[in-house]
């Protein structure tokens, strides 16, 4: 990754050292996640090229998960693109959260952090630019590049190795169970407050329910009432706190 | 269930433009326009809305039994789940999961 800055500064260099530094846990997630997708999409009947392709134009672990399964059930090209898409709208917060500190560098430096700004880097630079508002725009930007190296690169070499592997794999071993419980296990973490186990709750709820509306038109259906649930939930939580002088 | 080489090829880059653009949004275009309060309240819970409701079906009715209800299949995603719960570990669950899985298959 070369230094955002022309003539980079030590403190430049060192906020770059420890972005890396700061990302290094996610590695214990990302690589496992990577080869998971590797195997199965493999499973799947893709080539290396495509796993490539598919995880290098995508990078999203969770939103590649999905389209991959739609594309096995033969789902229409907008339900997949609309599903996938709104797994990663999540993405917004983070493109939100970030311009603060990162907005005013140069075009080019933010059009390449875009395309690195996944769950890792955003969690690693969001704790630092909180915990040090001072810092320069250029420390921040190299935080930020610092924090994509560990999990960028081990992202595409796992993968690949996923795909490897599962080429090697016999396609009779039960790996159709793998997504959905890639899928529980991405979403039992994310329960962690009322609303969002309303959210979760409902999403399956209607989603069952709806399972016999034509291609795959109740997932939709699903997201949508599951979404208005919990964000529902959270201004009634919100509503109840003020009353009691919370 | 393979994957239809033209369906690939038309949604990779697809949702490769789109995930980007989702990305490059505020950061690259809308710089520090506040976003209003309902939208990004909805936007908190978009996976959590969706991922649950993606899998719900295939745990019940798994097309690889042809949509019977698996008894192994049912408890990896319990188990699953509950170990997601406790721990808060992502691969600690897919682990959990695939353990039960395997040991149900191989004792059933």
């Amino acid at each position: 990754m070369p230094a955002p800055t022309p003539a980079p500064s030590p403190s430049t260099r060192l906020a770059f050292w420890r972005g890396a530094l700061a990302s290094a846990p996610f590695v214990i997630v990302v690589g496992p996640f990577a080869l998971l997708f590797g195997v199965v999409a493999t499973e799947a009947g893709l080539d290396l090229l495509q796993v490539f392709l598919f995880s290098a134009s995508i990078f999203a672990g969770a939103s590649q998960f999905a389209a991959l399964q739609l594309m096995q059930d033969q789902a229409p090209v907008l339900i997949i693109l609309a599903t996938s898409l709104a797994v990663n709208l999540r993405m917004v917060m983070y493109s939100v959260a970030m311009a603060p500190h990162l907005g005013a560098a140069p075009l080019g430096t933010r059009m390449l952090m875009a395309y690195f700004l996944v769950d890792q880097s955003f969690a690693a630079s969001q704790t630092e630019f909180e915990r040090h508002p001072d810092l320069s725009m250029p420390e921040k930007v190299a935080f930020f590049f610092g924090s994509v190296v560990p999990v960028a690169s081990l992202w595409f070499v796992a993968s690949m190795l996923g795909a490897v592997l599962g080429a090697a794999i016999p396609p009779s071993y039960a790996l159709d169970f793998a997504v959905p419980i890639t899928f529980l296990a991405i979403s039992a973490p994310m329960l962690r407050s009322v609303p969002h186990v309303v959210a979760a709750f409902t999403s399956i709820v209607v989603a069952l329910l709806c399972a016999g509306l034509p291609y795959g038109t109740g997932l939709m259906v699903a997201a949508v009432v599951a979404m208005s649930a919990g964000a529902g939930t959270e201004v009634l939580l919100e509503r109840r706190g003020q009353r009691h002088g919370r | 269930m393979g994957v239809d080489p033209t369906l690939f090829w038309t949604i990779v880059p697809l949702l490769g433009i789109g995930t980007y653009l989702i990305r490059f949004s505020f950061l690259g275009m809308l710089g520090n326009r506040p976003l209003p309060l309902p939208l990004l309240r909805a936007l908190r819970y978009t996976a959590v809305g969706i991922l649950p409701g993606l899998v719900a079906p295939a745990v019940l009715w798994p097309p690889a039994t042809g949509g019977e209800l698996d008894a192994p299949r049912l408890a990896a995603a319990c188990v699953t789940l509950a170990v997601g719960i406790a721990t808060k570990s992502v691969i600690g669950a897919i682990l959990a999961g695939g353990t039960t899985l395997y040991l149900m298959l191989w004792l059933v």
